[in-house]
């Protein structure tokens, strides 16, 4: 019979993809048995969503922005009349056969290994992660393989960190073996908080028992029996999904006292965020977990040795645990043959911003970012210039054009200044200025300074006022060597990577920005038409219909024009509110 | 209510065996019940579980999810994260303000929309993205949200409406 499946992650559902659900599951009450009907998370396509999939033996075909209508045009077509609806097939996969469709440029280079079950199985049944080959690695793991050989096959695969650092998983993994045995913890870093990244997000939501599984392996080599999983608040469909996987995985055995009979004992709990930044650093998070203000400390001693409740701690990355069956099952060598010498294997990023197709792309390491923001994110929105990519978030640094052909792994990219990250790329065009990038980034790292160390939690700010006075059009000459200055003694100064990479994002942009801040400082303009205070604002006669409501709301009366002709704003008395901006309903007014 | 908090407060309080760590999902469970964290609460949270009040209300303080004020019945968290910044957030949240009469971090008089700020929703591929208790909704524009808070108001309206004419009837 043929399968029916929409994707419900968040994304899909913020597209509106329960309304084409709901819609689907009315057709299917009106011709019961006519197709079966199911749900996954998201396969990485979220510019396309709402996302609906027809499979039939081994062949899927996946439409494209899915609505109620089209959803009755599927079904009637393509279910019942056995002709797929062409113009709206964003990607076709048969077995054996090239993939096909719309899409089919932008997903070819991509090799899935962490995203291997994401929207291809549904997340809330067990059943189908097993069928896909899930929890193969844990009975390898228990039954074939010891402890240690667990934790060689992991350093052969070259595996690092996916949480950022990228420090290689076997050698964390062989600390905390090495501790002597008694009570031991695997932790999963599930705080995902960097702005512009939703990775994590998506592998919990698509596929939580390949995360579940990575760390019960890890529980397994390590010599652990108990878990957690640090999950934000703000990802509430990630949680419910990884508690039905828990429950489920409890159910069949894979979790809990004496696994599958091996003697092996394991289990996990959730621990939700409460919104802190700062807790996705490791020893903050242990002590958010322990209940208390979450703040870093001082290492050493290293989690391996002192981590949570001060016991022998091993803490990865949702994606690093999400490799982890995979190269069980595939060997390591399998896994190695992919990425650079030392950034083996895929990594997943996150596109977003300025891009086209904003959505998840995994490669190999190694790709240059060209190729992620043009072959696989499909270009720049509106055809505009690529002006920069920022990695790495409020740690990283913005990447320029320029540099486009530099290789993404755990070596190039910090030596352009910015930091592989997690793994979230917000692109950005001629439209993003460079300078405000920077300031909003400082805005950031300043509110969630935990404000232990002077020179993060003041050096921040004095960082913030030099920036935010640039934007609005009082810089100063001296601004750019005082950042600078303060920019390295923060990096030196403080104690853990919040306050080590804050400075980024302002250097970076210093580096290779340079005339933007001179023009904001010395001619008092803004490039890229961003900054309110240095730029004019401007009706377009071409779209105005001359409703008068943007006269309406302006508080300073400065938008003068009689109904049903074109308004003009009066720049002499403009206050730069942008009211007008959020009542005008035909996107009529811009900013120059 | 997300699955691991949907237990009741006064039950969490009531099972709690002095296990360690226990104090943030006590005060999640809080804030869910009461829709903040209020006076009482924390005294209660002290006395069961004895951290001093001072300690509870440092923890409080630390983490932007907690509320010592009441809210709205609707929590509406408007993204300003990078990718959300990159694509005018700032005017969404301008028109919220505007919407509402507001500023962030306020609540409606009719107690109905409290307005935050969040960094990153994760679902930056449909920036401007927002947050209405545990839906998302994302591509937004000035005129979008505009509806978006309306269509809540119109809801909450003739929900009343229907309540009224209950009580009548
Ligand atoms: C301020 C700060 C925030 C961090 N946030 C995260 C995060 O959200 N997720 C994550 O996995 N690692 C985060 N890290 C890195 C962790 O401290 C840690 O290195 C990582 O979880 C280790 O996992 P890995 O070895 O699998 O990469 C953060 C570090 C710092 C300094
Ligand atoms: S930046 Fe807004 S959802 Fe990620």
């Amino acid at each position: 019979m043929k399968q029916v499946i929409v994707g419900m992650s968040t994304c899909g559902l913020s597209a509106g993809s329960q309304k084409t659900y709901d819609r689907l599951a009315e057709l299917l009450a009106a011709n019961p048995g006519a197709f079966e009907l199911k749900s996954s998370g998201c396969i990485g396509m979220c510019y396309r969503e709402p996302l609906v999939e027809v499979r039939e033996n081994g062949s899927r075909v996946i439409y494209g922005a899915v609505t109620p209508e089209l959803a009755d045009a599927i079904i009637s077509e393509h279910i019942k009349g056995g002709r797929a609806l062409e113009e709206h097939v964003a990607l076709r996969i048969c077995e054996g056969a090239e993939i096909a469709g719309a899409e089919a440029p932008a997903q070819r280079g991509q090799v899935r290994i962490v995203l291997r079950n994401c929207g291809l199985i549904d997340p809330e049944s067990i059943e189908e992660y097993e069928a896909a080959g899930g929890y193969r690695a844990l009975r390898k793991a228990l039954f074939e393989m010891t402890p240690d050989g667990i934790v060689k096959e992991i350093k052969d695969s070259g595996l690092r960190g996916r949480g950022g650092a990228g420090f290689p998983t076997g050698l964390k993994w062989s600390f905390a073996a090495s501790q002597p045995a008694g009570v031991k913890y695997v932790v999963c870093n599930a705080d995902e908080g960097d702005p512009g990244a939703f990775m994590d997000r998506s592998v919990l939501e698509g596929d939580p028992h390949s995360v579940i599984e990575g760390m019960i392996v890890c529980g397994r080599a390590i010599g652990a029996s108990f878990g957690y999983i640090y999950c934000r608040a703000e990802y509430p469909m990630a949680i419910k999904r990884l508690t039905i996987a828990l429950d489920a995985a409890r159910e069949k055995g894979y979790l809990g006292t004496n696994i599958l009979g091996s003697g092996f004992d394991f289990d996990v709990k959730i621990k939700q965020g409460a919104g802190a930044f700062v807790c996705g650093e490791e020893t903050a998070l242990f002590q958010s977990i322990e209940g208390k203000r979450g703040m870093p400390r001082i290492r050493p001693p290293f989690p391996a040795e002192k981590g949570l409740w001060a016991k022998p701690t091993n803490n990865n990355n949702v994606e690093t645990y999400a490799n982890v069956p995979w190269i069980l099952v595939n060997g390591a060598a399998a896994y190695a043959k992919y990425g650079t010498e030392k950034s083996r294997g895929t990594k997943v990023f996150a596109l977003a911003g300025k891009v086209r197709n904003g959505g998840l792309a995994e490669v190999p390491m190694g790709i240059p970012i060209d190729d992620l923001v043009f072959k696989i994110g499909g270009g720049i929105k509106e055809d505009r210039a690529f002006k920069a990519v920022q990695m790495g978030g409020p740690s990283g640094g913005c990447i320029p054009a320029s540099l486009g052909t530099t290789s993404v792994d755990f070596e190039s990219i910090p030596a352009t200044g910015a930091i592989m990250g997690s793994g979230g790329m917000v692109v950005m065009d001629d439209q993003t200025c460079m300078v405000e990038m920077a300031r909003f980034f400082l805005d950031f790292t300043q509110n969630e300074s935990c404000g232990k160390c002077t020179f993060c939690r003041i050096g921040t700010l004095r960082m913030l006022e030099i920036l935010t006075r640039i934007t609005q059009g009082e810089g100063r000459p001296e601004d750019v060597p005082n950042l600078l200055e303060l920019g390295a003694q923060i990096k030196e100064s403080s104690l853990c990577g919040l306050g080590q990479t804050a400075p980024n994002p302002v250097l970076t942009t210093i580096r290779y920005f340079a005339d933007e801040y001179e023009a904001h400082i010395r001619d008092k303009r803004c490039p890229a038409g961003s900054c309110l205070a240095l730029v004019d604002f401007i009706i377009d006669p071409e779209k105005c219909t001359g409703c008068t409501v943007c006269a309406k709301h302006c508080p300073v009366n400065a938008i003068s024009g009689e109904r049903k002709k074109v308004h003009v704003i009066d720049t002499s008395i403009c206050a730069k509110c942008g009211k007008c901006i959020t009542s005008c309903a035909f996107g009529a007014i811009y900013k120059k | 209510m997300t699955a691991s908090r949907n237990e009741d407060f006064n039950y969490r309080l009531w099972r709690y065996d002095g296990a360690p760590g226990e104090l943030i999902p006590l005060l999640q469970s809080a804030q869910d019940h009461f829709g903040y964290i209020p006076r009482r609460a924390i005294s209660y949270i002290s006395e069961v579980t004895g951290v001093p009040e001072s300690e509870v209300y440092g923890v409080i303080t630390f983490y932007s999810q907690f509320r010592l004020q009441p809210m709205g019945k609707y929590v509406i968290k408007a993204c300003d994260g990078t990718a959300c910044h990159v694509q005018n957030s700032r005017t969404i949240i301008d028109t919220l303000e505007d919407e509402l009469g507001v500023e962030v971090n306020g609540t409606t008089g009719d107690g109905l929309f409290t307005l935050q700020t969040v960094a990153c929703l994760g679902c930056c591929s449909l920036a401007p993205v927002l947050m209405i208790n545990d839906d998302t909704h994302g591509k937004l524009t000035p005129q979008s949200v505009r509806k978006l808070v309306r269509e809540y108001r119109r809801r909450e309206e003739s929900a009343r409406r229907e309540d009224a004419s209950c009580a009548r009837a």
